[in-house]
């Protein structure tokens, strides 16, 4: 593991760059087959009514997917990252055009957990559509 | 109905390996855009200190995920799987899940709890590697939500 940001470097609130990660009816299409959830309320407008959403929405876990690379990204070794948490709070929903949604993410080192391990818990803020879509996602990354 | 209690602890069996195929993980990250060489080219994953391309931190849920098949279909437990919806997700890594690797999942329920009529289980699944090597322990809460008041009222 050679994470490229330095621990000795990092201070209680450095803040990570922000990202913004579009998602279109496509992506999702593409996220079903790579990750093999067909839930029909990632595709079909009809069934996603059905059950009461306002449109097809992302999945869940492809939301959190593009939340970490913001910290993989800073920390250069995605292997860095010796846990990562999240809720799933508000649905990222994508309607049926070429701009879809976008998933916005901002990050700061909130605690810097432990000097030997040279841990660092990294809190994230992933909003779409101007609310927060994720509760308390969560990261501890090990720095150089 | 809430879920039985004593269910928590229960244990099932481990399940038959997976392999990690590198043209797996290369088309997960493509399919969430990110174009970090550690996934797609051994030679910059071996410059970061891995033995083989690795894959994005959430690649292996679709691994444990199939594996709380076990748990979430047990017609013992009796989980109403329609009214089922991902609640929260947490994983906690040794290392980083790498092409070649042969998975097994053996998951535990981790917690069963009722709020507001609403079913909270916590499926535990601990990833090994051939070696027996602890790889990653993946935390899945999810929510059976309750039945609408309408038909309880009909119960």
């Amino acid at each position: 593991m050679t994470a490229k940001v330095s621990y000795d470097e990092v201070e209680v609130g450095t803040e990570l760059p922000t990202r913004e990660f579009p998602v279109t009816r496509a992506t999702l299409v593409r996220y079903a087959g790579a990750s093999g959830d067909f839930n029909p309320i990632h595709w079909n407008e009809r069934f996603a009514k059905e059950v009461g959403l306002p449109d097809v929405i992302a999945h869940g876990m492809f939301t959190m997917a593009e939340a970490v690379r913001v910290v993989t990204d800073w920390a250069g070794d995605p292997g860095a990252v010796a846990e990562y948490g999240v809720r799933f709070t508000k649905p990222v929903v994508v309607p049926d055009d070429d701009e879809g949604a976008v998933i916005e993410v901002s990050g700061k080192v909130a605690a810097k957990l432990d000097d030997e391990a040279r841990t660092v818990r990294v809190d994230l803020l992933v909003r779409s559509a101007g609310q927060r879509v994720l509760g308390m996602p969560r990261a501890v990354v090990r720095l150089a | 109905m809430a879920l039985d209690q004593s269910f928590v602890g229960r244990t099932y069996p481990a399940t038959a390996p997976y392999e990690v195929g590198r043209e797996k993980i290369r088309e997960f990250a493509e399919a969430i855009g990110d174009a970090n060489p550690a996934y797609t080219d051994a030679e910059a994953a071996k410059a970061l200190g891995h033995p083989d391309v690795i894959a994005p931190p959430t690649f292996v849920f679709a691994i444990t995920y199939r594996a709380a098949g076990q748990v979430i279909e047990d017609p013992q437990l009796g989980l109403d799987y329609s009214r089922v919806v991902h609640g929260d997700q947490k994983f906690a890594y040794a290392r980083p899940v790498r092409a070649g690797d042969r998975l097994a999942v053996t998951s535990t329920i981790e917690s069963i709890k009722s709020m507001a009529g609403n079913d909270l289980l916590t499926i535990r699944g601990e990833v090994h590697d051939e070696h027996g090597e602890h790889v990653v322990t993946a935390h899945t809460m999810l929510v059976a939500r309750a039945p609408e008041a309408a038909e309880e009222g009909e119960a």
